[in-house]
């Protein structure tokens, strides 16, 4: 009884050894190349903001940088198609195989997964796509660094701004999910702090909702004057166009609490014009961050501007080789915490954030901007979106580090 | 679902216990699966293989109600997540040690078959499949709104803590063993359910329901049961799994992950003792290894599921038992 | 006196409205399900993503060839729904004979392919469309303000509902249809040629998502992902309406879109989960749906 045997190993042979050269592969080029791994969103509904993009940034950073800092780095890539047990397997077995940094990470549950992996391994996380304050709060990590925006510089950068501005009474439509209702939690902070009023707000259910136009009339019919879209992606892109369509942009100011480059360009001016929202960075802010964008745009998926996430990934990549190379390669590859030790020793500056600091709970303190998007008349052209509105100092933009809980931060008291 | 050329499986008359219960082909299937579990760990990532493994374990017991009763079910990602979720918390916030909370996984898994099992068996086909999907809708709606879940953050940093005290499963082989173990026992129990006295009468409801009942079987009951059984499994598996991962979230109880476990099934065979294992290590294996190759990963998924559909209807395992004329 | 348990009335009664018009899209969308469903006994998984296709092949139209939403109403049915008899003579055909399941998975697959094709080559964030001029402003019904478009969509999908209703019930090909699906080997016995006229149900199926995608184009985002959100709620639809049952999922759709649209203001968060409680329901006391033949 031979034959029954031959097929099956065959087959679970060929399944074996996929995986098993992969790995012997993936050793021999360990050495002294120092490995950054860019996970995240390649097939789903955050992959334009994030996604090739995000890897585009993170080799400009190696081609800008590594070499100047006699430094070698490879760049590998992973799609984690949205799923935290996806994610984090992939995170597990890039860092046992020799990956020192994984890069991105957008979707909050995948990033706390990762941030706890690299905890365990003694690697670097340094993430840029998530929004969750968590990273840096009480799920920390001296493994960790945040780096382009969280749902407290939002909702702080917006919400305060817009109420100053005279829109003092607001309606929330919220993506009935963790930062959905965060960031509706944390602009209600803000709002009232301005002495601004919430009329009030709809949960609605998230991914399952295409048409808000209900939610718009409840919105409508509470008569305030600003809403605020605390949701992501297509939902804020839906709530948006249906706005226009019901009307509501004639006495409503809409606010986008959570929105990317990527998602207005998707609208187009027509529908996204007169449009608030907060973003760590705008391509077209200044002469350094003109000059970046320049010489990323080749690499970016259809030559599209590169967003705040994407620019996080450069601006975290090109702080990290910094402190790689202040280390040595030997040291970065043995100990992740003692890299971002390293990180936040020392002072920021890229062309992408200008200016800043790594802050002692893992968080990258930089200028927040609101900005208006513009009316098609006032465009120039593609890309040229948005409008500078106001800007919170980098000290004032994120949470002040006593709010956060952090573990790794020692209390004033002591 | 007894349409003509149905699903379950290939049919072959001779069926002789060599051992077990088991053929002589399965015994010598089953001495490679083995064998597989004692090497792989030593030349294969083991975090990967455990993977494999918790959804193996998933897909035998989903694969035993519709491989072997004939009910297809739409909703089996809510005993997953949910004996995930429970695992998660009872290993987390109540500080229970691992064997434990994935017993309680369990527990709760099969309760959950209990309830949605005693509604959802009296209908048939297309609908049973719709009836636990509409519950399962309910139970990740129940998990979107309870606090204890951490909406879409989930339940993160579940330490694996010492098996039965004394065995530190934070080391990957001791986790590795654990799961191993944990799911060549289910894989058994399965093959003993499935050819025990109970397991024939289940066989017999797939082929002819009328006929099971006019001999006198109350059919109903023998469905719960085996609605239970798989649903209880599936606990274990989601437990085993976010003790592994120490993660439970949303996507472990979100319709597509009920849509996964049909198409590991379905593309390692139905109805077949083997397929299971083999359809979620092709499944598990493409989620990680095609995931290089970015946004092609959905449609290399699509088209694999086409060519199996067009060309390996009966399943890998199915075409291969097929082809040597074995049950395997 | 104008609240009724605590929302003013005009505010409920402009909910009621938004819930007929979702209501609609649920009705094209389930009947070109039940279309396919019925006669070939197929549940056609990429119907999300065929409805996808036809807002995508509107966009594309505007935009290499310069043609409107008016021509993209007629032509992109049409090339989708000869997209979808290609699909149908190289693959679905062969799956007749076997079980609903593998029509599903195979189905579901070539789902996943169309989906990934598009999000490769247009990205995620999808694509804007405007409302056509002659569309577009709104009319002021007192109680609300309401699109001129939104309205354009229920009567149209209402006339679509009832033409295809027309053609089945009514007409000499229907007959055919309605009788092939009985008993297909008389049918072909009588000289007409069956396979042919499953494919063009295939087609006329797949067409209606196609149509059902222009109309939702100006209005939702363009995006890859936009037909698998739908997707799972317009199987609900179809099951409660009765497999198969024309008439069951139009009026189903509607009815549900209402439903929604009513727990949309009085639980929000519920409003999908919603959907797939009135089913449990319906199975459990009608097991072959609303209008379903057991």
């Amino acid at each position: 009884m031979s034959p029954p045997r031959r097929p099956l190993l065959a087959a679970l042979g060929g399944l074996a050894a996929m995986p098993a050269t992969r790995l012997r592969a993936q050793n021999a080029l360990g050495g002294r190349t120092i490995r950054i791994g860019v996970l995240t969103d390649m097939s789903g509904p955050y992959r334009d903001p994030t996604g090739m993009g995000s890897v585009a940034c993170v080799q400009q950073a190696v081609a800008d940088f590594a070499g100047a800092l006699g430094l070698s780095a490879e760049v590998i890539q992973a799609d984690h198609q949205n799923r935290p047990d996806i994610g984090s397997s992939i995170a597990r077995q890039w860092y046992d195989q020799g990956v020192d940094a994984i890069v991105d990470v957008p979707t909050t549950s995948v990033a706390l997964a990762v941030s706890t992996i690299a905890r365990q391994k003694n690697k670097v996380f340094l993430n840029s796509g998530a929004a969750s304050t968590e990273l840096t709060g009480a799920a920390c990590s001296p493994n960790t660094a945040h780096w382009a925006y969280d749902t407290y510089m939002l909702a702080k950068g917006t919400g305060a701004a817009v109420t100053r501005t005279g829109g003092e009474s607001w309606f929330f439509v919220t993506a009935d999910y963790a930062f959905g209702t965060v960031l509706q939690r944390d602009v209600t902070q803000f709002v009232e702090a301005e002495g601004g009023r919430v009329l009030g707000s709809v949960r609605y259910p998230f991914p399952a909702t295409t048409d808000f136009s209900s939610f718009l009339l409840q919105a409508q019919a509470s008569r305030a004057k600003v809403l605020g879209l605390a949701n992501a992606g297509t939902d804020t892109a839906n709530c948006i166009i249906q706005a226009r369509e019901f009307g509501l942009t004639r006495r409503m100011r809409l606010v986008g609490l959570l929105m990317s480059l990527s998602e207005v360009h998707a609208l187009g001016l027509p529908a996204a014009q007169e449009l608030l929202l907060t973003e760590s960075f705008y391509w077209d802010l200044n002469e350094r961050s003109r000059a970046f964008a320049e010489r990323v745009q080749p690499r970016m998926p259809n030559r599209a501007m590169p967003g705040a996430v994407h620019a996080g990934c450069y601006s975290a990549v090109a702080h990290y080789l910094k402190a790689a190379a202040a280390l040595g390669p030997a040291v970065t590859q043995l100990d992740g915490a003692a890299v971002i030790a390293g990180m936040k020793a020392m002072p920021t500056d890229d062309d992408a954030f200008g200016p800043g600091r790594l802050r002692e709970d893992g968080r990258k303190l930089h200028p927040a901007h609101l900005f208006q998007v513009k009316s098609p008349e006032e465009s120039r052209g593609p890309w040229d979106y948005y409008k500078p509105v106001a800007t919170t100092a980098a000290e004032n933009a994120f949470r002040p580090i006593q709010e956060g809980g952090c573990p790794l931060v020692r209390s004033p008291a002591l | 679902m007894a349409a003509p050329g149905g699903f379950s499986g290939t049919d072959f008359r001779k069926e002789e216990a060599y051992f077990l219960g088991f053929t002589q082909a399965q015994v010598m299937a089953f001495v490679v699966l083995i064998a597989f579990l004692l090497i792989s760990p030593f030349f294969l990532y083991p975090v990967f293989l455990m993977k494999l493994l918790c959804f193996a374990l998933f897909a035998c017991a989903f694969n035993l109600l519709v491989g072997y009763v004939g009910l297809l079910s739409f909703g089996h990602a809510a005993y997953f997540g949910m004996g995930g979720y429970l695992t998660g918390h009872a290993a987390k916030v109540w500080g229970l040690p691992p064997e434990l909370s994935i017993l309680l996984g369990g527990l709760v898994g099969a309760a959950l078959g209990l309830v949605i099992g005693w509604i959802a068996i009296r209908r048939q086909g297309i609908y049973f499949a719709m009836i636990t999907l509409a519950f399962a809708q309910m139970v990740y709606f129940f998990c979107v709104q309870a606090p204890f879940t951490g909406g879409e953050d989930g339940i993160q940093s579940i330490p694996r803590g010492y098996f039965l005290g004394f065995l530190d499963l934070s080391r990957d082989l001791n986790m590795y063993w654990l799961t191993a173990g944990v799911f060549l026992a289910g894989f058994l129990l399965i093959h003993r359910i499935v050819h025990s006295p109970f397991g024939m009468v289940l066989k017999s409801i797939r082929e002819n329901e009328p006929r099971a009942t006019s001999l006198g079987y109350r059919t109903d009951d023998y469905k719960l049961m085996a609605f239970v059984l798989s649903a209880g499994l599936a606990g274990v598996a989601g437990g085993l799994k976010s003790i592994v991962f120490g993660i439970a979230t949303l996507t472990d109880v979100f319709w597509t992950m009920s849509g996964e476990v049909v198409l590991m099934s379905l593309v390692g065979g139905l109805g077949t003792i083997f397929g299971p294992f083999v359809g979620a290590a092709v499944i598990i294996t493409m989620q990680n290894y095609l995931a290089e190759f970015g946004a092609w990963v959905t449609v290399i998924q699509g088209a694999i599921f086409v060519l199996c559909v067009l060309a390996f209807r009966r399943g890998l395992v199915g075409e291969i038992g097929n082809w040597l004329r074995v049950r395997l | 006196m104008d609240d009724i348990f605590g929302i003013p009335a005009p505010l409920l009664f402009g909910q009621l409205l938004l819930g007929l018009i979702n209501g609609a899209f649920y009705a094209l969308l389930s009947l070109g399900l039940a279309v396919i469903f019925g006669m070939l006994n197929v549940i056609n998984f990429a119907h999300g993503a065929q409805f996808m296709m036809g807002a995508f092949v509107a966009w594309m139209l505007l935009e290499y060839a310069g043609l409107n939403y008016w021509w993209a109403l007629i032509l992109a049915p049409l090339l989708v729904g000869l997209f979808g008899v290609l699909l149908e003579r190289t693959m679905i055909a062969r799956l007749y004979k076997l079980d609903h399941l593998y029509g599903l998975l195979l189905t579901f697959g070539l789902g996943l392919i169309i989906e990934g094709i598009f999000r490769n080559q247009y990205g995620s964030s999808g694509l804007p469309y405007r409302i056509p001029p002659q569309l577009s402003g709104a009319w002021d019904l007192g109680f609300m303000f309401m699109p001129i478009y939104r309205g354009w969509v229920v009567i149209v999908a209402a006339v679509m509902c009832l033409a295809t209703w027309l053609v089945i019930e009514k007409t000499k090909i229907g007959s055919y249809l309605r009788a092939s699906t009985e008993n297909a080997a008389l049918v072909q016995a009588f000289g007409i040629n069956v396979p042919r006229l499953m494919t063009l149900t295939y087609g006329a199926g797949v067409a209606l998502a196609a149509f059902a995608g222009v109309l939702a184009a100006p209005i939702y985002s363009v995006n890859p992902q936009m037909g698998s959100n739908l997707i799972i709620i317009v199987f609900a639809v179809v099951v409660i309406g009765g497999m198969g049952s024309i008439l069951g999922s139009v009026i189903t759709g509607f009815g549900l879109g209402i439903i929604e649209g009513l727990t949309k203001v009085f639980y929000p968060e519920a409003s999908s989960t919603v959907i797939f409680v009135v089913m449990a329901i319906v199975l459990l006391a009608r097991p072959a749906g609303l209008f379903g033949r057991a």
